[in-house]
């Protein structure tokens, strides 16, 4: 059984050509289908076709088709250990924009779920779902923020600890205001007010999240009313001064300033009970965090090098399996004829000699057995089915 | 017996302190954590059965004790992998305590106290369990004063090398220090009715004890939050330090 891989992604062809072959789920699972023993793994970010005995020619005509144009000089094509290994390195985030990003493992589960695989695909993809489990409990590498935004609701989290129930106003409804509140959202917190220049933005945004759309005078008066401030005006000056900030003696308040020129005056940080983060501080916590991924993807990638060896140990020993298979068959005819040989003996004395003879069947074969799969896992396990075939007299078909 | 128990427990107790400066280890050293205290409670179970009283009287025998108490705390409150530099915090010193105490002889099986059982049990035992909730209190404290300062200085690796949250760890500070400060009520009160029937004088460490009391009572009434709470944990434990150590030969 051999395996194969066709396919393109981010790191060898532009945006305009992935969106071209990116599909979704249901028509990549068609497509699989169309192709054989087949996966069809299609996310933003790559379109790959995993085949079983195959050599991948079909597929990257059918990519081809997709992309209106010939792919031979961006895609990839691999077999064998190769592919397996880059989708353990997919699987695990490794082969991803940001190293460690969780998305990729449920999009290939996703894409192995649609298939309908055979035996190889079916071992390889489980192999490469369990790695990727493997990889984000062991190591640390998707722990860690990668966006300003992301990184802005993370400290956020590392101030109230439970973002549930807690409160934030959102000044600005621009792009980046807007995902920074999205990551609060999704962490639990309310968006409770959202402020803007124009309130007609403002109360869009709201009807999004929920909350309450304010003018942006009104911003210092609800101060005191929530737990986390969240900035990123175009505003040319400071739209909230260190005087405006009430008292936050007992409940510290969060200020997370995305905007320049700022929104925030930097005094705010000085107040007892204030942390105040611009955009530079978020940037600085996103490269720190980045660089920690790197470290943790040396890891992940030790766990993925000893997943790819395990995928090549169960494949060589399929090359003996057949023989294994063929010499217990063969032991068990010629146990089945003798007993047989013994119809007369009472059946309490017959089934005494019938276990007594499986036992010694299993513990003679045992040790083959082992040592067959043994010489499969080094490369030699041909030679030894052969020898077996021959010192047998075995039909295997191979 | 008892002396050879001390030795799995002080590996535990010794791996845990190592292990959990790697994120990596953590889960290694929350079993050192627990086979250690499970090793400890075996060695508090076979001085308890040797011999035929209380065997923590000396101050070597109450620090192992109270070492303990304080893992017990850990375990009970904060050991959890996400918590691991809590675990940082208090496991190395709970493993040094424990070698002093059995440099001290407080591992070893001990000798009949001159105290009865009961009030033994309930003065020793409820102060013991107070001191190791206000130890891991200051623990807890010290996390928040250093995540505080990291927020403040904006450090780029907060998010790496990450602490419990503020919030958090205030909770954790006001409630360890709520649950124990009715236990060292107890053990103070068992105290005074033996200082009352033997007709004794309050001693050093015993006014500290009580120092300590009213430092703790002020810290649940004026219902501290913030660094003011953490302040005064640490104030709180300073004392504790006091009478554990600096005092502990004037009653014992």
């Amino acid at each position: 059984m051999s395996l194969s891989l066709v396919g393109i992604s981010h790191h060898v062809a532009p945006v305009e050509l992935r969106e071209r072959v990116a599909l979704p789920l249901e028509r990549a699972a068609l497509l699989a289908r169309a192709l054989g023993d087949a996966v069809c793994l299609s996310t933003c970010n790559r379109t790959e076709v995993y085949l079983a005995d195959d050599d991948g020619s079909r597929a990257l005509s059918s990519l081809e088709e997709l992309a209106g144009e010939p792919l031979r000089s961006v895609a990839y094509r691999m077999h064998d250990d190769a592919a397996a290994l880059h989708l353990f390195r997919v699987s695990a985030g490794l082969d991803s924009l940001i190293p460690g990003e969780s998305e990729i493992l449920g999009q290939v589960r996703a894409a192995f779920d649609a298939a309908a695989p055979g035996p190889l695909l079916d071992r390889v993809f489980r192999q490469a779902l369990q790695l990727g489990k493997r990889v984000r409990s062991e190591t640390a590498i998707g722990e860690s923020p990668a966006s300003v935004p992301a990184a802005a609701a993370a400290l956020a989290a590392q101030v109230f600890g439970d973002l549930r129930g807690r409160k934030v106003l959102l000044v600005g409804a621009g792009r980046i205001g807007e995902l920074a509140a999205g990551n609060l959202s999704a962490r639990g917190a309310a968006i409770t007010y959202i402020a803007n220049r124009t309130v007609e933005a403002a109360a869009e945004l709201a009807g999004r999240f929920g909350g309450a759309a304010l003018a942006l005078d009104e911003v210092a008066g609800r101060l005191s009313e929530v737990d986390v401030v969240l900035t990123s005006t175009a505003a040319p000056g400071l739209l909230i001064e260190a005087k405006d900030v009430p008292s936050r003696r007992r409940h510290p308040l969060f200020f997370i300033d995305i905007a320049v020129p700022r929104d925030v005056d930097p005094a705010v940080h000085e107040l007892s009970g204030c942390f105040l983060y611009d955009i530079d501080d978020l940037e600085a916590v996103v490269s720190e965090t980045l660089a920690g991924r790197r470290v943790e993807a040396e890891l992940a990638e030790r766990l993925v090098v000893e997943e790819a060896e395990r995928f090549r140990e169960w494949r060589a020993s399929l090359d003996v399996v057949p023989a294994i298979t063929s010499l217990r068959a063969h032991a068990e005819t010629i146990r089945a004829g003798e007993l047989a040989k013994l119809s007369s003996l009472p059946d309490a004395e017959r089934q005494r000699i019938e276990a007594v003879t499986a036992q010694i069947l299993n513990k003679l074969l045992h040790e083959p057995t082992v040592r067959m799969k043994e010489a499969a896992a080094e490369g030699g396990g041909s030679s030894y089915a052969e020898a077996i075939r021959r010192l047998f007299g075995l039909e295997d078909g191979r | 017996m008892a002396e050879a128990l001390f030795w799995p427990a002080i590996l535990g107790y010794g791996e845990a302190a190592i292990a959990y400066s790697s994120a990596r280890y953590t889960r290694l050293a929350t079993w050192g954590v627990r086979l250690g205290w499970i090793a400890q409670t075996a060695l508090l179970a076979v001085q308890a059965a040797r011999v035929d009283g209380f065997p923590w009287s000396t101050w070597a025998g109450s620090l192992n004790l109270f070492v303990w108490f304080v893992v017990g705390a850990y375990l009970i409150w904060g050991c959890q992998p996400r918590y691991r530099l809590v675990g940082l915090t208090v496991m190395p010193l709970a493993a040094l305590l424990f070698v002093v105490s059995r440099v001290g002889g407080g591992t070893a099986a001990g000798e009949r106290s001159h105290y009865g059982n009961l009030f033994l049990t309930v003065h020793v035992g409820c102060v013991l369990a107070a001191f190791a909730g206000f130890t891991l209190a200051a623990a807890l404290a010290v996390l928040y004063l250093a995540e505080e300062r990291r927020l403040q200085r904006h450090a780029p690796d907060i998010l790496r090398l990450k602490l419990p949250s503020l919030v958090v760890l205030e909770k954790l500070t006001i409630r360890t220090i709520a649950v124990s400060l009715p236990f060292l009520t107890v053990g103070l009160a068992a105290g005074f009715v033996r200082l009352r029937e033997q007709g004794d004088s309050i001693d050093a460490l015993m006014a500290a004890t009580i120092v300590t009391w009213f430092v703790y009572a002020g810290f649940l009434a004026v219902r501290a939050t913030g660094r003011r709470a953490a302040h005064l944990a640490l104030i709180g434990f300073a004392l504790v330090i006091l009478a554990r150590i600096a005092l502990a030969g004037s009653h014992f």
